[in-house]
C-alpha cells in the first residue's frame, strides 16, 4: 500500500505524475498511527469515543483530553498529532463565536464543518505551511437534528452516520456497520462505542489506554458534554465483559 | 419623525446652511435673512396677490418649520408588525415628508430583504434604505453559504448590528418581520439605539404614539389572518388621522408558509374617524362647483 514518491514528495505544492500530493498522504499516515477515534449518530444524538493511549504511568487520568467542546452544541474528537488538533479546535471555537456574534444564532453544524474543512485545506495550499497531521470527527446537535462530520488532513469533509479514524479504524468501521444506529438511543450508543474501542484495542502493541467518551443528545439537553461518570463506568464494565466473552470463545 | 440633523443644502435665499442645526434652530444671520426674505415676500404678495396668500407665506417663514425643500427626507411614519396564527402581517402608511412638505404621498415603506423577510422602515429614509441594501446583500451571501433561506432572527440581528455600531450617525427605527420553517412567523423590533427585541406585535414611527393604548386593548394572541389584517389597517388609519407626519394610503404585506402577499388600501377605502372629512379625488371638484358649500362645524 505504501509507496515512496521519490522526488515528488518534498513539498505540499508538488503533484506527482499520477496526480497525487504525497505530503497530504503522509499527513494521513500520522493519523493512521494514532489511537482509534469513533463517532456515531444515534437517533437522538451523537456519541464520540477516543482510545487515548497512555504513554506514561505517571500521567494524570483525565489529562490530555482528545475530545473538545467547540460550542454548547458541538464537540470535536481529534486523531493524530495532538498539538495540531489543538490548533484546529481553537479555530473551530473562534469560527463558532464569530458566527454567533454576527448572525445571532448558534452556528449550524454543517457550516462549522465547512469552515473547519476549509481551514484544514488551506494549509495544504502553500509551501510555507505544512498540512495538519490530524483528522477530526465533529459531532453536533442543531435545529436540523444531530449531525456527524469527519474532516481528514486533506481537507475533505463528509457527513456520516458512523465514522472512525486511527489504528483500529478498519475493525471499528466493520463493527459500526453491524449496529442499527437509527433505532439506538445515545445511552445504548455509549455502551456500544465502549465495546468497539475495547474490541479494537491491541493489547500486544499498546499496553495502557484510557477511554474518553462524550455525547450530545436529547438527554444531555443538546449540550456537548462528557458522558456522566456512572454511565461511563457502566460502559467500561460492559465492554470488559464483552471482551472476556469473546476471549472465552 | 422629523429629522434632528439638517444637512448641507441651499435654502431659498441661496445661502449655504450650516450643518447639524437642531430642528427649529437657525443662526442669527440666517434668521435675519429669512426674516428679510419673508418680509419682502409678504410685501410682494400683498401687492401682487391676495392678502391671504402673503400672510400665509409670512407665517410659514417666521414659524420655525421653514418650507425647506432641501431638508433631509424623513419617513415621519406609522409602521406596524403583528404575528398571527401562521405568519406575520406588516403594515405602514405612505407619507415621506421633507419638513412640512410631503415629498412622496404614496411611498412604499415595507422593503424586501429576502423572499421570507421584510422590513418596515421609519426615521431617516436614506439611512433605512442604505441599511436595507446592506442587509439584503449580506443575507444573499449568507443564503448561498447556508444552502437554505435565512431565518428572520439572522436578518434582524444583521439589521441591529448595523444600527448599533453606527448609532451616532444613523436615525433608523425598523420593524423586521418574516416567516421561517423553524420558528414560524416572527416580529423583531429594532428601534433607534440598536436594541433588538422579539415581540408578538410591534409599532413604530411618529404615528405609533397614538396606538399604544389601542393595541393594549385590541391585540390578542392567535388571530386569524383576516383579523390581523383588519387590525393593522384600522390601527394605521387611526394613527394617520392624528399624526401629521403620517398619511396617504396603507400598504400591508403578509408573510407565511405559502409566501408573500401585498395589499393596498387607498384613501377612499380607509375608515374615517371622528370629524375627518371625506377624501376627494381632486381639488378641481371643489373649485368647479358654482356655489361653495358652507363649512360645517
Amino acid at each position: 500500500m505504501s509507496s515512496i514518491g521519490t522526488g515528488y514528495d518534498l513539498s505540499v505544492t508538488t503533484f506527482s505524475p499520477d496526480g497525487r500530493v504525497f505530503q497530504i498522504e503522509y499527513a494521513a499516515k500520522a493519523v493512521d498511527n494514532s489511537g482509534t477515534v469513533i463517532g456515531i449518530k444515534c437517533k437522538d444524538g451523537i456519541v464520540l469515543g477516543v482510545e487515548k493511549l497512555i504513554s506514561s504511568k505517571m500521567m494524570l487520568a483525565g489529562s490530555n483530553r482528545r475530545i473538545h467542546s467547540v460550542h454548547r452544541h458541538s464537540g470535536l474528537a481529534v486523531a493524530g498529532l495532538a498539538a495540531d488538533g489543538r490548533q484546529i479546535v481553537a479555530r473551530a471555537k473562534s469560527e463558532a463565536t464569530n458566527y454567533e456574534k454576527t448572525y445571532g444564532e448558534p452556528i449550524p453544524v454543517k457550516e462549522l464543518a465547512d469552515r473547519v474543512a476549509s481551514y484544514v485545506h488551506l494549509c495544504t495550499l502553500y509551501w510555507w505551511l505544512r498540512p495538519f497531521g490530524c483528522g477530526v470527527i465533529l459531532g453536533g446537535y442543531d435545529r436540523d437534528g444531530p449531525q456527524l462530520y469527519m474532516v481528514e488532513p486533506s481537507g475533505i469533509s463528509y457527513r456520516y452516520f458512523g465514522a472512525a479514524m486511527g489504528k483500529g479504524r478498519q475493525a471499528a468501521k466493520t463493527e459500526i456497520e453491524k449496529l442499527k444506529l437509527s433505532e439506538m438511543t445515545c445511552r445504548e450508543g455509549v455502551i456500544e462505542v465502549a465495546k468497539i474501542i475495547y474490541g479494537v484495542h491491541d493489547e500486544a502493541k499498546d499496553k495502557a489506554f484510557e477511554l474518553e467518551l462524550s455525547w450530545v443528545c436529547d438527554e444531555s439537553n443538546r449540550q456537548h458534554q462528557k458522558v456522566p461518570d456512572d454511565l461511563l463506568n457502566e460502559a467500561i464494565t460492559a465492554a470488559k465483559a464483552a471482551l472476556e466473552e469473546m476471549d472465552a470463545d | 419623525m422629523e429629522n434632528k440633523l439638517s444637512g448641507f443644502g441651499l435654502d431659498p435665499t441661496g445661502v449655504e446652511r450650516r450643518t447639524f442645526l437642531e430642528e427649529g434652530e437657525s443662526s442669527p444671520k440666517q434668521s435675519l435673512y429669512s426674516l428679510s426674505l419673508s418680509a419682502s415676500l409678504y410685501l410682494a404678495c400683498f401687492h401682487l396677490l391676495s392678502l391671504k396668500l402673503g400672510f400665509i407665506l409670512l407665517l410659514l417663514s417666521i414659524y420655525k418649520m421653514d418650507l425647506d425643500l432641501s431638508a433631509p427626507h424623513s419617513t415621519g411614519t406609522t409602521i406596524i408588525g403583528v404575528t398571527y396564527n401562521g405568519g406575520v402581517v406588516l403594515g405602514a402608511d405612505s407619507r415621506t415628508s421633507t419638513g412640512m412638505y410631503v415629498a412622496n404621498r404614496a411611498s412604499d415603506k415595507i422593503t424586501e430583504l429576502t423572499d421570507n423577510v421584510y422590513v418596515c422602515r421609519s426615521g431617516s429614509a436614506a439611512d433605512t434604505q442604505v441599511i436595507s441594501d446592506y442587509v439584503r446583500y449580506f443575507l444573499h451571501q449568507h443564503t448561498i453559504q447556508l444552502g437554505q433561506p435565512a431565518t428572520v432572527k439572522v436578518a434582524a440581528n444583521l439589521v441591529r448590528l448595523l444600527s448599533y455600531q453606527n448609532k451616532n450617525m444613523l436615525q433608523a427605527g425598523v420593524i423586521v418581520g418574516g416567516w421561517d420553517k423553524y420558528e414560524g412567523g416572527q416580529i423583531y423590533s429594532v428601534p433607534l439605539g440598536g436594541t433588538i427585541l422579539r415581540q408578538p406585535f410591534s409599532i413604530g414611527g411618529s404615528g405609533s404614539s397614538y396606538l399604544y393604548g389601542f393595541f393594549d386593548q385590541a391585540w390578542k394572541e392567535d388571530m386569524t389572518h383576516e383579523e390581523a389584517e383588519q387590525l393593522v389597517v384600522k390601527a394605521a388609519s387611526l394613527a394617520m388621522a392624528r399624526d401629521g407626519a403620517s398619511g396617504g394610503v396603507v400598504r400591508t404585506v403578509t408573510i407565511n408558509a405559502e409566501g408573500v402577499t401585498r395589499k393596498f388600501y387607498g384613501g377612499d377605502t380607509l375608515p374615517l374617524w371622528h370629524d375627518e372629512l371625506e377624501p376627494t379625488n381632486s381639488l378641481l371638484d371643489l373649485l368647479s362647483s358654482s356655489v361653495p358649500e358652507p363649512m360645517s362645524t
